[in-house]
C-alpha cells in the first residue's frame, strides 16, 4: 500500500498534509503505522535469531556467514522501510549501493593483500624469536 | 529550424529580472530563498544527506577493515577476548538502538502529518534511547577499564580469558580442564637447571630446561579429548595439548588488538550517538518553536536518516564483536 502524500501544496488555501489528500504526485512518501511497528517487530525477532544461531556450532567460517546474513537482513529493512528508500528516488539507493560497493572492494583487497604476506611475517617472527633465544 | 526547443530564448522587455517567486516564499517562511519551492529544497536536503552517509558508511569501512584483516590473520584472538565482553548487554543495546529507530521513523511520520505532539514525543524517546545506550556502554566501558581490558600498551588483564563466567557457562569442561592446568603449575613451580645437567643424554646445547612432574592421568586424558581441549586450543590458551605441562597456561601474543579494535569502534560508534543526540536536541527546540510541520519537515528526515545508519552501523557490531563463535 504506497500511500504518497501531497505535501508543500501551493494552491492558495489547499489544506496542509492529512491523511486524506493522498496521491502519487507528493514529494514525499508517509510510512504508515503498521508497516513501522511491523518493520520494527521484525527486527527484533531478527536480533533474537542472530542471538539463538550462536548456541549451534556449524563451524567458525558459518556461524560468522548466518551472523552476517542476517545482519544484513536487518540493514536491508531498516534502509528499505525506516529510510523510506523503497519509496524513494532510486539515486538514494544507488548511492547507497555503491557505497557498499566499495566497502566490499575495500575490505575484500586489503584481506587478500593481508594474507598474502603471512607467510613472510611469520618466517619474520621466528627469525626474530631464535635472534632473541640466542 | 525543425528542433523548437533550439531556438534561442530572447529576452524581452517582458522578462522578470529573476524568477524568484514572492508568493511562495512569502508562504513558506522556511523556504530559503535560492531554492524555487518546498520540493525543490527537501530533495536538495536529501542528496546532500545521502551523500554525507555515504562518506560516514566510508568512514567506518576504515575500520571494519582493520576488523577483518585481525580477524582473518587471528581468529584465536577473537575467540580468548570476546568472553570477556556480555553478549546480553550488546543485545539489550541492540533493542534499545532499534526502538530508538523506530521513535526516530515515527518522527519523520509526525512531521510530514503536521502532529506535533506526536513529533514532540518521539523525539524525546529517541533522545531517552540514546542517553540509555550511552548508559548501558558507560557500565561495559567502566567494567574494561577496572579489569584491565584496554588497547595496546595499557593491555593488562586482571584475569585469563578460562577464568570469565562467560567461558565457564559455554566449555565448562574445557574450563575446569584450565583451572586443573592452573592448580598444577601453581603447585609445581617452573624450576630451570642449566641445559649441561648431571643427565648425560642431554644435549648442552638445549638451554634451559623446564622440570616438572607427570600430570596426573586425569589430566592428560582429558588433554587427549578434542572436546575438551578443542575450546582451549582455538582461544590460544593451550599451544599444543602435547608440551602444556611445559609450555604453561598461554594467552594469544596480540590479545590487546581485539581491545583496541573494540574500543575504536564501539568508541567511534559512541562519538555518533552523541551527535545523534544533539542534533535531536536542535531538531526538539525547532519543533517547540513551530519550524517543523508538513511544508517543513526535511530536518527531521534528514536527521532520522543520520540516526538510522547510526542503527545499521550497530547492527553489524553487535554480532562482530559479542557473538564470536
Amino acid at each position: 500500500m504506497t500511500r504518497t502524500i501531497e505535501i508543500g501544496s501551493e494552491e492558495p488555501g489547499a489544506p496542509l498534509a492529512s491523511v486524506e489528500n493522498i496521491g502519487e504526485t507528493g514529494y514525499s512518501h508517509v510510512i504508515s503505522l503498521p508497516i513501522l511497528l511491523g518493520i520494527f517487530g521484525a527486527l527484533i525477532a531478527l536480533t533474537g535469531t542472530t542471538v539463538a544461531v550462536t548456541q549451534f556450532d556449524l563451524g567458525p567460517t558459518w556461524n560468522l556467514v548466518v551472523a552476517m546474513i542476517v545482519a544484513t537482513v536487518k540493514a536491508s529493512l531498516v534502509a528499505a522501510f525506516f529510510m523510506h528508500l523503497l519509496w524513494d528516488k532510486r539515486f538514494n539507493l544507488l548511492l547507497l549501493l555503491s557505497a557498499v560497493l566499495f566497502l566490499v572492494l575495500f575490505l575484500g583487497i586489503s584481506v587478500n593483500d593481508r594474507s598474502e604476506y603471512q607467510n613472510s611475517i611469520d618466517a619474520f617472527n621466528q627469525a626474530k624469536d631464535s635472534a632473541i633465544a640466542k | 529550424m525543425s528542433h523548437a526547443h533550439a531556438e534561442p530564448v530572447e529576452h524581452g522587455n517582458d522578462m522578470p529580472d529573476s524568477l524568484h517567486d514572492d508568493a511562495v516564499h512569502a508562504r513558506n517562511p522556511m523556504l530559503a530563498h535560492h531554492f524555487d519551492d518546498p520540493r525543490h529544497q527537501f530533495e536538495a536536503g536529501k542528496l546532500g544527506i545521502w551523500l554525507f552517509l555515504v562518506t560516514e558508511i566510508l568512514f567506518f569501512a576504515g575500520l571494519f577493515c582493520a576488523y577483518a584483516i585481525y580477524r582473518s590473520q587471528h581468529p584465536e584472538v577473537f575467540r580468548w577476548a570476546h568472553h570477556f565482553l556480555d553478549w546480553k548487554l550488546g543485545a539489550i543495546n541492540t533493542v534499545i538502538l532499534l526502538a530508538s529507530s523506530l521513535t526516530a521513523a515515527w518522527a519523520v511520520r509526525c512531521a510530514q502529518l503536521g502532529q506535533k505532539s506526536g513529533l514532540v514525543a518521539n523525539i524525546v524517546l529517541t533522545i531517552i534511547f540514546a542517553c540509555g545506550f550511552l548508559g548501558i556502554k558507560y557500565v561495559e566501558y567502566s567494567h574494561k577499564f577496572h579489569d584491565g581490558l584496554l588497547p595496546g600498551k595499557y593491555f593488562a588483564p586482571v584475569e585469563e580469558a578460562w577464568e570469565t563466567p562467560a567461558f565457564a557457562h559455554k566449555h565448562p569442561e574445557s574450563a575446569r580442564l584450565a583451572h586443573e592446568l592452573a592448580e598444577y603449575f601453581a603447585k609445581n613451580p617452573v624450576k630451570t637447571v642449566s641445559g649441561a645437567s648431571s643427565n648425560g643424554n642431554m644435549a648442552a646445547a638445549a638451554g634451559p630446561v623446564i622440570v616438572r612432574p607427570a600430570l596426573a592421568p586425569e589430566i592428560e586424558a582429558k588433554l587427549r579429548n578434542p572436546e575438551v581441549v578443542g575450546p582451549l586450543v582455538d582461544a590460544g590458551i593451550i599451544e599444543n595439548p602435547r608440551w602444556v605441562a611445559a609450555e604453561g597456561l598461554k594467552r594469544p601474543a596480540q590479545a590487546y588488538a581485539f581491545f583496541s579494535i573494540y574500543f575504536f569502534m564501539t568508541g567511534l560508534h559512541g562519538v555518533h550517538v552523541v551527535a545523534g543526540i544533539i542534533v535531536w536536541l536542535w531538531l526538539l527546540r525547532r519543533t517547540l518553536r513551530g519550524d517543523i510541520g508538513p511544508r517543513f519537515f526535511g530536518p527531521v528526515d534528514f536527521g532520522a536518516l543520520y540516526w538510522h545508519l547510526v542503527d545499521l552501523v550497530w547492527i553489524y557490531l553487535f554480532p562482530l564483536l559479542y557473538l564470536v563463535s
